[in-house]
């Protein structure tokens, strides 16, 4: 492959593979991201290939192992064009099948299709399942469709297109005020305005300038930005290209969670195929604008998401944030004007330079536009990741996406924003979501989590757990988040194990407050909010907890105990012979007991009981 | 001791300082965990303090300075598995194999750790055995898990 000269290399090359692709060739789109592959994609992905050998229909049909396509839920997911007949849970055992009547045949199984909740008539086609039919999916949309290591599926699909937009039609400053007008907010949390960043950056003093992709995605509970990164790397390296132009910058990083080891693979791939192209390096389509990208991995430490943090961490230190007097634009790696921002604040750059800040500004609310990617997870009937405009209420994304909560549970709360976020109870379903609204509530937008609990979950442990985890991941620097945090995870600890007192709460929102207020970094800065949230909403919960030793949600160990119901046991002893601590005794066919001296509460008996027999009490 | 293959890896990134948050990724990919001597040994080759490496070496998860297992069990503690009962799945785990995260056991078969999110939440909880992911565990599921691991079959099914 000879590189890239020109624009017209480039659009001779993109007709070159869209005519010699037949139009009339089927296409096996597999979902190979890594969520699809714990449920064992790679071995549907071989039968296939051996199964199309076999029959020798390498002509008529094509396999492509592509990114995520939302609906995790369900997978392994095929979806086959030009027909977009979609198939979910696909297994082994389904392959030959699938290529005799779908591939040889015209013929659709309909075991393998999804069945409409409500309707239970079964549905053919990807959009007009429910899942998918309410999103608008501009930015995640080609995951499905894509070979994300090959380049080609990229141009082909229109890809770099905008950068040529932005090298020949466009000069930096138009770009900027483009992403300006389209009032781009940055994706990593904060929201703040990408054009505002780039125009700060450009305009700071010094010959280097740095460009940087934010991938550590360290919220535990959200994974669209290595989605994007495993399913589309070339949308990601697009926008970086186009901001590089912008702000005037010759270098950039991509800096991939260490737990992401697919991304960082594909992502390498990406950044080598568009060099071979020339699209990456020298003199980029034959002007004089020259740009790279390196690769880091980070070292598994949350704070390194904070942009301070995240520089020290490419320099080979340890990741500790630094304050911000002086702005990373100004100074930043190597002391350099540096410019930080999302994965999935980079992909919207190329869709905004093509269709235009007008098209683009129609999406959203009055402040926050265009789209958000959740991963929308726990206890929801379709978990997956879900790309919805903004100021779509909450309500629609849990309900009508999501299909509400699974087993007849009741919907308790939703968790957004990761560490740094809140609980959302009920009562505000009704509110849309954008940047503000959410931080109105207590909450924020953050990187896309969205974690959703029912009744069986406990308010307080939910607390608990986020101060754990940020008690481990601060960086120690700052007494008040070091100290602070770890103080309240004790209090919090004392509350759900029984020895909770009165005036912890007002201790808490006291403590929170000097955590909140005497921190460096938005780590310390934000870490009494799954607390305080909580609080604010669900304060007869700490109470229950504090003075009547109780847990509603009967989740706290030390403040519930197991009892089996002797109507309902039929004395089968699966408990008994499970029971770790051999704390169950009966005869046989007759009702058993558990000996409350010697439980440990681990629940085994109570998950593998038939008759329902064994109650939380 | 050789340090061949250390200087190998030192060579890959120039003996830079810079290099040294991805020198010591390579050298746990290769050794399993970070000895105490490669530490000086690459301590004095980049000419920087002892202390700067440890420092580094202890401030990431992904660092470790005891050597680990034949098989790497990682549990998912991120929110979703969270919610959806990962810390019965560990404590179970925890309780077949006598150890807590963070911990080998003494034949070096196991080693245990906790993640914060794999990425994978929508097949929550999730335990990883060395790089296979095992959706949707439950306590029940467990013995089984470990039962194939001991019996070095397929993982997934
Ligand atoms: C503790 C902490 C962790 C963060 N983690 C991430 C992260 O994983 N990904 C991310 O994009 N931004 C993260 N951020 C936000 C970044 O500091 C920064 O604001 C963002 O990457 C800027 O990009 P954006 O303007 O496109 O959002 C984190 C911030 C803090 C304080
Ligand atoms: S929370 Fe476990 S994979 Fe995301």
């Amino acid at each position: 492959m000879s590189k890239f000269l020109s624009k017209q290399d480039l659009e001779e090359y993109r007709k070159k593979i869209i005519n010699s692709r037949d139009p009339n060739k089927i296409i096996i789109a597999l979902c190979g991201d890594t969520g699809c592959q714990a449920y064992g994609a790679n071995k549907i992905a071989d039968a296939f290939r051996k199964e199309i050998k076999a029959k020798n229909l390498q002509d008529r049909v094509e396999l492509k192992i592509t990114g995520c396509h939302g609906f995790c839920e369900r997978g392994p997911l095929i979806v086959i064009y030009p027909k977009k007949i979609f198939y979910q849970k696909v297994s082994e055992k389904d392959v030959s099948e699938i290529i005799s009547e779908s591939v040889v045949n015209d013929n659709v199984i309909e075991r393998l299709l999804y069945v409409h909740p409500e309707t239970k008539e079964p549905i053919v086609k990807e959009d007009e399942v429910p899942f998918y039919n309410r999103q608008q999916k501009i930015i995640s949309g080609m995951n499905s469709v894509i070979d994300p290591t090959n380049i080609d599926d990229y141009i082909a699909i229109g890809g770099y297109s905008a950068l040529e937009k932005a090298l020949f039609d466009m000069d930096p400053d138009s770009i900027i005020e483009e992403v300006k007008k389209a009032n781009l907010r940055g994706r990593g949390g904060g929201g703040f305005p990408t054009g505002v960043k780039w125009e700060s950056c450009k305009n700071a003093p010094g010959d280097i300038h740095y460009v940087i992709c934010n991938a550590d995605e360290g919220d535990p509970g959200a994974y669209m930005d290595r989605s994007l990164l495993e399913g589309n790397p070339h949308s990601v390296l697009e926008g970086m290209m186009i901001g590089a132009y912008a702000i005037g910058s010759s270098e950039g990083y991509v800096y991939v969670r260490n737990e992401y080891p697919l991304a960082v693979e594909n992502v390498n791939i990406a950044i080598k195929q568009a060099r071979e192209y020339g699209l990456l390096g020298e003199n980029i389509l034959g002007t004089d604008f020259s740009f790279d990208i390196k690769v880091t991995r980070g070292g598994g430490a949350f704070v390194c998401g904070e942009s301070t943090a995240l520089m020290a961490s490419i320099e080979g230190l340890w990741g500790e944030p630094r304050a911000k007097h002086i702005h990373t634009v100004v100074s930043g790696l190597y002391n350099k004007p540096t410019n930080l921002n999302n994965v999935e604040t980079w992909a919207n750059v190329p869709l905004i330079i093509n269709k235009g800040a007008d098209w683009y500004s129609k999406i959203g609310t009055e402040n926050s536009k265009g789209t958000k990617i959740f991963s929308l997870v726990g206890k929801v009937n379709n978990t997956g990741l879900v790309e919805v405009p903004m100021g779509i209420t909450l309500r629609e994304i849990i309900f009508d996406i999501g299909g509400g909560v699974p087993n007849g549970k009741k919907f308790k709360a939703v968790q957004t924003g990761g560490p740094s976020g809140g609980c959302i109870p009920e009562e505000y379903l009704d509110t849309p979501v954008d940047f503000d609204r959410l931080t109105e509530l207590g909450s924020m937008m953050g990187s896309g989590g969205m974690i959703v609990m029912d009744e069986s979950t406990c308010m307080v442990d939910v607390a608990r757990y986020f101060l754990n985890f940020l008690k481990d991941e601060s960086c120690g620097k700052c007494t008040t988040c070091r100290e602070g945090i770890k103080r309240m995870y004790e209090i919090l600890t004392d509350i759900t194990e029984g020895r909770g007192k009165e005036g912890d709460i007002e201790l808490l929102e006291e403590l929170g407050w000097v955590v909140a207020n005497a921190s460096l970094c938005g780590l310390g800065q934000t870490a009494p909010n799954p607390v305080l949230s909580t609080i604010r909403y669900f304060r007869d919960e700490y109470e229950a907890h504090i003075k009547e030793k109780r847990c509603p949600a009967k989740v706290c160990k030390a403040l519930i105990r197991y009892e089996i119901d002797q109507e309902k046991c039929t004395g089968c002893g699966r408990c008994r012979i499970n029971c770790p601590v051999e704390a169950i005794s009966g005869e046989k066919k007759k009702p058993h007991i558990i000996d409350q001296e010697k439980c440990i509460k681990c629940g085994i008996c109570h998950e593998v009981c038939k008759f329902d027999a064994v109650n939380i009490i | 001791m050789d340090f061949s293959n250390i200087d190998r890896i030192l060579d890959k990134y120039d003996r830079s300082p810079s290099g040294i948050i991805r020198i010591l990724q390579d050298v746990q990919a290769e050794l399993n965990y970070l000895p105490r001597d490669v530490l000086k040994y690459i301590a004095s080759s980049l000419s920087v303090p002892l202390s700067h490496v440890y420092r580094i070496a202890t401030f990431y998860n992904a660092f470790s300075l005891v050597p680990k297992g034949k098989h790497m069990i990682s549990v998912c503690l991120g929110t979703a598995c969270h919610v959806r009962g990962a810390p019965k799945v560990l404590e179970k785990i925890e309780r077949e194999l006598g150890i807590s995260p963070g911990e080998t056991t003494e034949d070096l078969e196991f080693s245990l750790e906790t993640v914060n999110c794999l990425g994978a939440c929508a097949l929550g909880p999730i335990v990883v055995v060395d790089g296979e992911y095992n959706g949707e565990m439950n306590v029940s599921k467990v013995d089984e898990l470990l039962k194939k691991i001991k019996q070095g079959g397929e993982i997934n099914e």
